[in-house]
């Protein structure tokens, strides 16, 4: 195991974080400063409690997920792309570590920074609403594998992208909508009871689900099952790159 | 000497058919200077990124220092530094940052004492604070060296390292390319421009059409295929050649002759020609040699190849 080349992949990936610390830090501050206002303040005013929390300590815990799923994704995919784009892809291909490595490398990094950005969040979020995290362990187990699954997905999509476009295309299009209907902003129960079954095939409805768990001690759906809905996206994402690693799919020729 | 790169049967076969590679052989000495001339799609770049895994071969075998480029990839790799022909850097990252990427890459121990070796040797020093992206065209590919060179290679491939660089810089690079065989890295490099493989290298390989048509030592190629001329001025010009000369190769040209001799028979016809042509009673002022250069040998070379197939 080249240990050497998963932390230098490591620091270098971070360091492009540091270097964008505007974009990468105070703008998910910002938006999420936005969505506190917006939804706490002035419309969560007019809602008393769902399922016995207030309205603004109810949305941190979806408020946190949507970031950092975001982040993770988008963070991962760039990470993996850019040296594609600008051709330093040749020294990874020809140095002496595996696709595992490289993979550690550039998931690691992109996790750290969503984890990262998912506690400055959460740091914001004390500023604006009063609330306790029942089960803090449980949260930061939440947030680790969120963060780490999204990243391998974001990985996937880096490799497979083309171009910038495409690089975009499946986190507005499927990630964003999947986030925003999984329940960041509402409890399932408040959905009329078709939409109620529709949203169970949201598979981020489970993440959120078990994240708010670890908060409030209530969820829409059981927590074991929330477990196992991340557990089976985490095993998807490592079978696809574990078959990318052997046929070399679009990277080596 | 030893062989450090072997190269067996090499073929390679892009997805779309393209033959790159037609079963390739190459040895490439310890300590050598070895220089792959070849038009444009030759195969030059395939080959290289064969060598260094970046692309995968169809089929044949690679070893390293002994060791498969496949089954053994790390302790080959190890041994191999690649400068790529495009200018490949990340460029917002700083250069000293850069080059220590490579170096942790390649699973070498931080060692900033030998980097900045690196970067002196290149004079690259005083830049090593300063953002890829500012550096000039030529400074950017130094930077590429001295990112192949991070992990102390013993075997340093440069695809047309001057490519688009001015006369001046490809001196310097020339420069750097006699230092590092000087401190025993074995060098290969793929060229379009013939005076920088008669300038540097040890050995040529002539590739055309995915094909090696030889390998050989620089100077053994240009006496074997050097067809020399020699040029006889003449005190007074003559019409046409006198009959006593009607049995050599001569050609009147300006105020001389021009006599075409081969250098790999065993005789001249030098030494009679001369005698000859006092003889004849020709008076002559001066007398010139002249060998085909390397380009002359490579073009007709490259032709044959061409016209053959």
């Amino acid at each position: 195991m080249n240990f050497q080349a998963i932390k230098s992949i490591y620091i270098f990936e971070m360091a492009r974080f540091f270097r964008t610390l505007m974009q990468s830090f105070i703008s998910p501050v910002i938006s999420t400063s936005l969505y506190f206002v917006v939804f706490g303040t002035a419309i969560g005013s007019r809602i008393e409690s769902v399922e016995g929390v207030g309205y603004g300590a109810f949305i941190v815990p979806g408020l946190i997920m949507l970031s950092v799923m975001t982040q993770a994704t988008s963070n991962a995919s760039f990470g993996i792309y850019f040296p594609k784009f600008i051709g330093t892809i040749y020294e990874l291909l020809s140095a002496p570590v595996s696709f595992f490595e490289i993979t550690v490398g550039y998931v690691g990094a992109a996790a750290t920074k969503a984890m990262f950005i998912g506690i400055v969040i959460l740091a914001t979020s004390f500023l604006f609403v009063d609330f306790t995290i029942e089960h803090p362990i449980a949260m930061i187990a939440f947030l680790t594998l969120t963060c780490l699954s999204f990243s391998l997905l974001g990985f996937i999509i880096g490799i497979w992208a083309g171009n910038f476009e495409q690089l975009q295309l499946i986190p507005l299009l499927i990630i964003t909508p999947l986030v925003f209907l999984g329940g960041s902003f509402y409890s399932v129960s408040m959905l009329p009871p078709i939409w109620q079954t529709i949203t169970m095939f949201n598979p981020v409805v489970y993440l959120i689900s078990g994240f708010r768990w670890s908060f409030f001690g209530t969820a829409d759906v059981p927590i074991g099952l929330s477990l196992f809905a991340i557990g089976v996206f985490t095993c998807i994402c490592l079978g696809i790159i574990a078959w990318i690693f052997r046929t070399g799919w679009r990277i080596r020729q | 000497m030893s062989n450090i790169v072997e190269v067996r049967s090499l073929t390679k076969t892009y997805d779309g058919g393209f033959e790159a590679l037609k079963s390739v052989d190459l040895d490439i000495k310890q300590g050598e200077i070895i220089a792959l001339l070849g038009p444009n799609g030759a195969g030059k770049t395939t080959l290289i990124s064969s060598i260094c895994g970046i692309t995968r071969a169809t089929s044949g075998t690679i070893s390293i220092g002994g060791h498969d480029s496949v089954t053994a990839f790390r302790a080959a790799r190890n041994l191999v530094g690649l400068v790529p022909q495009e200018i490949n850097l990340e460029p917002f990252e700083k250069v000293i940052n850069t080059v220590r990427f490579s170096r942790g890459l390649f699973g070498k121990a931080p060692n900033d004492s030998y980097l900045e070796a690196v970067l002196k040797s290149l004079s690259l020093w005083d830049k090593k604070d300063a953002k890829v992206m500012t550096l000039s065209g030529g400074m950017k590919r130094r930077v590429l060296i001295a990112k192949a060179l991070a992990h102390e290679p013993r075997v340093l491939f440069l695809d047309e390292p001057t490519a688009g660089v001015d006369v001046e810089l490809r001196k310097d690079m020339w420069d750097v390319v006699a230092q590092l065989k000087e401190d025993g890295v074995t060098i290969i490099l793929t060229t379009h421009y013939i005076e920088e493989a008669e300038a540097i290298a040890d050995r040529i390989g002539v590739i055309a059409k995915g094909e090696i048509l030889l390998v050989e030592d620089k100077a053994d190629l240009m006496t074997r295929m050097g067809q020399k001329t020699l040029k006889v001025d003449l005190a007074e010009p003559i019409a046409e050649i006198p009959k006593g000369l009607s049995d050599y190769d001569l050609t009147i040209e300006g105020e001389g002759l021009l006599y075409s001799y081969d250098t790999t028979t065993e005789r001249t016809g030098i030494t009679s020609l001369l005698a000859d042509l006092q003889k004849a009673g020709l008076k002559m002022t001066d007398l010139q040699t002249r060998q085909s250069s390397l380009e002359e040998i490579f073009v007709s070379l490259v032709a044959e190849k061409e016209g053959g197939a």
